[in-house]
């Protein structure tokens, strides 16, 4: 008989620009995950993926699983690994470890996430991000930091579809907003409109507060299956109803939508995670997409369907983001304001989405029981999708 | 000449498909093309995506193209910062070919285009790098 993954803890470390050690933010989120599942101790857990793409640019420090291991008193006997998918790194451990305990290959795996990006010499940072698209094609001709690539996505979007430099904003508004009063957020802060249209600017269109920053921190969440579960909390159980990862391109120039603001690869993925999870897009209650910039959530909202391509502008400065909108996005306060440790925030999506089916989100959304997770990587040349629910698909 | 003379910036001194920069210095811009099967590669690929055979030849791009789109960096990774601000772009070929460059220096940002008549050629840095940039057609 098939057996059914759970999400059944979660926490991060407190994010933002830590004096703390790579290995320091990973023990604080384990931590974080126990403490929100008491009964479940270390010698429970007897896997652990680990989800980091800088540890050995920043940290000088490969093979990372197991000094991770040591460090938070597990003893792996499944599996003990790293994945690396950049921004993605989180949501893919998370696959593996369901594929895993689905197939009974492992019981209690933890999957923790996390990167140090501020390093002594401070931008060093800097320097790995031309190992983050295809160095011998892209790199070399001076193209690494993601600004002026999601810059043109947003002006593509407000050529073709009309979007508004006021809707990218009510982006960085909602998301601020919902971040204010979370304690492990880099940004707590209200933001006005006011305060988001007067910013500095980036790269145009795109202006301070339409960026994520850059983050040290970590996350951890525990993936098992519901019989487990059950023997460690009475809380309501969470299921990985059904996932997707959707790559059709590296190089930049073979970007496989029609043009920059058309994320072709975006709409496979949501296709095929909603048919896994026998779910549309209508069914989805609350969403955690990857707005590492607020043009990024703008055009999420249309490829994953909740509203038409072209409308995501309008669907979020209508409040359709919101608590008591049509479907309340990154209701953490997402990348934009909790921060974006590229290989914790498939974890932090994951955990949020737990609490929210859970029904005890800090912004909770009522009556939400099915949730969706979503992240692209590289430069926008991976898409990642997770569908949670109260119940297991049938 | 290996391959750690292509770019800006090298990253990569060995590869299969290091001819490419002997080509360059020729004044060639050239990719590949899968005599097993006919795909057409640009970057060059020492070995077919489609069939995987290793049975390549080079073949010479395209000269005409459509600029399908750019973007401006008024700020740089590490290496490039004396470059800002400069222009990069993704030129389409047609018959599935297409290349990701910067945009020659005389062409002002006011003049870039989506869609205008490109052309790309061969390209010589001041400390001797080569590459390959995309000019006005
Ligand atoms: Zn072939």
């Amino acid at each position: 008989m098939a057996r059914n993954a759970v999400i059944l803890a979660g926490g991060q470390c407190k994010w933002g620009v830590r004096e703390a050690h790579l290995v320091d933010l990973f023990q604080e989120a384990a931590k974080a995950c126990l403490d929100d599942v008491p009964t479940l101790k270390p010698k429970d857990i007897d896997g652990l993926i680990v989800a980091t793409s800088y540890a050995g640019r920043c940290s000088f420090q490969v093979n990372t699983a197991p000094v991770i291991a040591e460090r938070c008193g597990l003893k792996p006997t499944s599996i003990c690994t790293r994945c690396d998918t950049l921004c993605a790194g989180g949501s893919t451990g998370i696959i593996l470890a369901m594929g895993l305990v689905q197939a009974g290959a492992a019981d209690i795996v933890m999957v923790a996430g996390g990167e140090k990006l501020y390093t002594p010499q401070r931008w060093e940072v800097f320097y790995s991000e031309l190992a983050s698209v295809d160095h011998d094609w892209d790199g070399v001709h001076g193209m690494g930091l993601p600004p002026p690539f999601f810059a043109l996505t947003a002006q593509e979007h407000m050529m073709h579809y009309g979007s508004k430099k006021e809707d990218f904003a009510a982006v960085s508004v909602a998301n601020y907003n919902y971040a204010a009063t979370n304690p492990v957020a880099q940004m707590q802060k209200l933001l006005t409109m006011e305060e988001a249209m007067a910013a500095p600017i980036v790269v145009p269109p795109l202006t301070l507060y339409d960026c994520c920053p850059i983050t040290d921190g970590a996350a951890a969440c525990i993936i098992t299956t519901d019989e487990i579960a059950r023997k460690f909390t009475d809380r309501p159980l969470v299921y990985l109803r059904g996932t997707a990862q959707v790559c059709l391109n590296s190089v930049s120039a073979n970007f496989p939508g029609a043009h920059l603001a058309d994320w072709k690869h975006t709409r496979i993925a949501a296709e095929k995670a909603y048919k896994r999870a026998k779910v549309s897009a209508s069914d989805i209650k609350v969403a955690q997409t990857h707005d590492c910039f607020t043009i990024s959530e703008v055009i999420e909202v249309e490829e994953l369907g909740f509203c038409k391509k072209g409308e995501g502008g309008a669907f979020c400065s209508s409040k359709q983001i919101e608590i008591g909108g049509k479907v309340p996005v990154n209701t953490d306060g997402g990348l934009l304001a909790v921060g974006h440790p590229f290989g914790a925030t498939g974890i932090r999506q994951g955990v949020e989405i737990m609490k929210q089916l859970q029904g005890r989100a800090r912004h909770q959304v009522k009556d939400a029981d099915i949730g969706l997770t979503h992240n692209l990587s590289g430069a926008n040349a991976e898409h990642t999708i997770l569908i949670y629910g109260r119940e297991p698909v049938k | 000449m290996g391959f750690d003379k292509f770019g800006r910036k090298s990253f990569t001194g060995v590869t299969k498909t290091a001819k490419f920069v002997d080509l360059l210095a020729e004044g060639k811009i050239e990719g590949t093309v899968c005599k097993q099967c006919g795909a057409k590669y640009f970057p060059p690929r020492s070995d077919c995506a489609a069939c995987l055979s290793k049975d390549m030849e080079w073949f010479e791009m395209p000269k005409k193209g459509t600029l399908e789109t750019f973007t401006i960096a008024y700020y740089a990774p590490f290496g490039f910062e004396k470059d800002c601000p400069y222009t990069m772009g993704v030129a389409d070929f047609s018959d599935n070919l297409k290349l990701f460059a910067r945009l020659a220096g005389d062409i002002k940002p006011e003049d870039v285009k989506v869609g205008m008549n490109v052309s790309i050629r061969p390209l010589k840095y001041d400390d001797g790098q080569m590459s390959f940039e995309i000019t006005k057609a």
